[in-house]
């Protein structure tokens, strides 16, 4: 009777490899990955002998090299007797910058947009059906040279607002010119200079702006959770607002008032506007042709976003009396928010990604610096397109790992 | 053991496969056509016409080039080529040879992979302005806003002029000559800077040239020249001799117009290698014996193309300074055809 229990002994013969459904996707898949190996060695080695018969090796030794070329835009101190390391560190300061105020204005007019596209009133809706479809269905590249030529051909030059009879000024304070809006700067005159880290010195009076407003604001909630907790408890919520005001604009003016603050008007000298910033005309092209363009896919999404969350919703909110703005604000917009977020990252990641279409306008991002000059001037095409591949390819995993972090806390919560 | 014993061979064929040919010349010859990189837009030196017939200083030497392998000037494709992707256009194969006003350096010599293969204009880098800005010297640029060609010398030479006369500047990057002249012409930039050579050009396009002043100071040098990949010294020995060839032809006083007669009665030996009538020069460079004389029949001599594209009698009005034969007060030499 013990022979039926026993399973009967199997062994393993090689064509089971092929022909037993348990091992076969593994053979498949062993094989695919042999496959893979093999294809990427031989492009590797195809590169490697290439290179070597060109007389070409492969070395990053460049990025310590002086660099020599100017940059008319930067963020961190540089001048052309600097490393192309830091000239690379220049250009990703760039794309960050465009990236992030790209982004900062896409969701402000996507959400806007996305809302109003739903409004009941014909001609807004209309309106902005129009704004996304032209945005959309148009490539981002002609729109950032549609803006730049407007920029450049319909505003006058920098010599216009010379001399006696010259041009005012926007305001007494800004200038509009074919090559960038000179804008006022704040200056300080008791500051507390700034703190040199190697890589970029640190303003430390904008410093002590930001603690002191990250301070006042974590007083705020404080005193707003402390309202709540009155008005869960007696049902009536104490007025906080002026406290409010008083503990974010107090300690701010104070400050500003003892570090001077002051306005640096832009006046023109010689040839250009100096005193003030001159923000180019590549940056403001770009960064208006980025936003808007990401706005209108961005708009869809809050559109789909908010038709996503039942209609039942916002009945329920009229019939607790709230008004429309709040009932968008309080009871959809958070509900749609789940759907929202997932696409709007792919949003960011386009928008970073297509800041580097800035080579078009002469706006010296990563691509201008990294992979326009220094590739140009060291022939290094390959090292300079593999570090800006990897550079492209953590920002992208950066923005996407925040922005996750950011999904899984909006995402409902299933208890 | 079996999967590993997979992997390695096709790891092995994978090593085995791919390797880079250098024998340009029988790649040329085999396709037919030369190939040569170009500018994409520079009227004198490089540009097509409303046919898209290129023609220009430049164009002329790659048709020698032509002439010279094939008999037959008109066996070659030109491809324009941005001042960023010149080098690896010729670096990759995609062209045999670049003639696009490119400056022969150490570095680009030494690291870059390419071979230089002589000069043919002998340029230095200057300044445009708008002459209602009042400015009459590069000295007075101090805070202006300057056009620029990327991955050019002339960035690197903007840069260090600036520097050295303590004086600042504010770049805009442009990607090619006609960018700049755009940008430049809507007041973008108070001046343009690129060879004077390519300024002279590019005025003479301008709908009122006198307009617009070039600044004397010429900052850099810019020997101009012909490149080919590094590794294949036969092709640039071709490019190189074909480039002598035409020099040659100026200084014995070969045209395109007595040249067949000098073909048949020249009594001058170098006149007679040179025309592939004695010795054996062209078999030397695996080309014809009249090698030389079909890359002079196609445009004529140096001073014959010079004087047809660039000349002081062309719109472009360059006077041949530098660009003189060595018996004229200028740098041009061939070295001897023996």
């Amino acid at each position: 009777m013990a022979d039926a229990v026993e399973k009967p002994k199997e062994s393993f013969r090689l064509s089971m490899l092929i022909y037993d459904t348990r091992y076969r996707s593994m053979t498949i898949q062993l094989v695919v990955f042999a496959l893979f190996v093999a294809i990427a060695a031989w492009l590797v080695d195809n590169t490697v002998r290439n290179l070597a018969a060109l007389g070409k090796d492969f070395d990053f030794g460049f990025l310590s090299v002086r660099a020599g070329y100017d940059i008319a835009q930067r963020l961190v101190p540089y001048t052309q007797d600097s490393t192309h390391l830091r000239a690379l560190i220049v250009g990703l300061m760039n794309t960050l910058l465009i990236a992030v105020m790209g982004c900062a204005l896409a969701t402000v007019v996507g959400i806007a947009v996305g809302v109003l596209r739903l409004s009941s009133n014909w001609l807004v809706a209309r309106l902005m059906t129009v704004y996304v479809e032209m945005f959309r269905n148009v490539p981002i590249l002609l729109w950032i040279l549609l803006f730049y030529t407007v920029f450049t051909e319909a505003s006058p030059a920098p010599s216009v607002f010379r001399g006696d009879e010259g041009r005012g000024l926007l305001f007494g304070l800004f200038a509009v010119t074919n090559r960038y809006t000179a804008i006022p700067a704040i200056g300080v005159d008791n500051g507390f200079g700034s703190l040199d880290l190697g890589l970029f010195p640190v303003n430390l009076s904008l410093l002590a702006v930001v603690v002191v407003l990250a301070i006042s604001l974590f007083v705020r909630s404080r005193l707003n959770r402390h309202a709540a907790a009155i008005q869960a408890e007696t049902g009536r919520r104490p007025v906080t607002w002026w406290k409010s005001l008083l503990i974010v604009v107090l300690p701010l003016v104070i400050l500003l008032w003892v570090m001077g603050v002051h306005l640096l008007v832009p006046t023109i000298s010689g040839f250009n506007f100096t005193g003030g910033v001159n923000v180019p005309n590549s940056f403001m092209a770009l960064w208006l042709a980025l936003s808007l363009y990401t706005g209108a896919f961005i708009a869809e999404i809050v559109r789909a976003g908010i038709l996503a969350v039942s209609r039942g919703q916002s009945e329920a909110a009229f019939a607790l009396g709230l008004r429309p703005g709040r009932t968008m604000s309080l009871v959809i917009l958070p509900q749609a928010l789940r759907v929202i977020i997932p696409p709007l990252i792919s949003q960011f990641l386009n928008l970073t990604k297509n800041s580097s279409l800035a080579i078009a306008v002469g706006y010296l991002d990563l691509r201008g610096t990294l992979g326009g000059i220094t590739l140009n001037q060291t022939g290094r095409e390959l090292e300079c397109v593999l570090l800006m591949m990897l550079i492209y390819l953590a920002i992208s995993l950066v923005i996407s790992a925040v922005m996750n972090v950011y999904n899984s806390r909006v995402r409902l919560k299933e208890r | 053991m079996t999967k590993i014993a997979i992997l390695g061979t096709l790891t092995a064929m994978g090593l085995a496969a791919g390797a880079a040919s250098a024998a340009t010349l029988d790649d040329v010859k085999a396709r037919g056509e030369l190939i040569c990189g170009v500018n994409p837009g520079l009227t004198g030196f490089a540009a097509p016409d409303a046919s898209g017939n290129w023609s220009g200083f430049d164009i002329s030497l790659c048709r020698a080039i032509a002439g010279a392998v094939f008999g037959d000037g008109n066996k070659v494709r030109f491809v324009p080529t941005t001042s960023e992707t010149r080098f690896t256009a010729l670096a990759s194969g995609e062209v045999d040879v670049l003639v696009r006003n490119s400056t022969w350096t150490f570095s680009r010599d030494a690291d870059l992979g390419l071979d230089f293969a002589g000069v043919n204009y002998y340029d230095g880098q200057g300044f445009m302005v708008h002459q209602d800005l009042g400015v009459t010297s590069a000295k007075e640029l101090d805070g202006a806003t300057i056009c620029i060609q990327t991955g050019t010398t002339t960035e690197l030479n903007l840069a260090d002029y600036f520097a050295v006369n303590g004086m600042s500047y504010t770049p805009v990057a442009v990607q090619s000559n006609a960018e700049g002249e755009q940008q430049y012409l809507a007041g973008a930039c108070d001046a343009y800077t690129t060879d004077a050579s390519g300024l002279a050009a590019t005025r003479a396009a301008f709908a009122t040239p006198a307009d617009h002043i070039i600044l004397p100071e010429i900052i850099s040098k810019e020997p101009l020249g012909p490149a080919t990949r590094q590794g294949d010294s036969q092709w640039n020995d071709i490019v190189r001799w074909t480039l002598n060839a035409l020099v040659a032809a100026e200084e014995y006083g070969v045209t395109s117009a007595n040249i067949e007669e000098l073909s048949a009665s020249s009594q001058n030996p170098e006149v007679r290698r040179l025309l592939g009538t004695e010795g054996t020069l062209g078999e030397m460079l695996g080309l014809d014996a009249d090698w030389a004389a079909n890359a002079i029949s196609v445009g004529g001599n140096y001073g014959e193309i010079f004087a047809a594209t660039i000349g002081e009698q062309t719109p472009i009005g360059l006077a041949r300074g530098l660009n003189a034969q060595w018996t004229q007060g200028g740098l041009l030499y061939a070295p001897p055809f023996r």
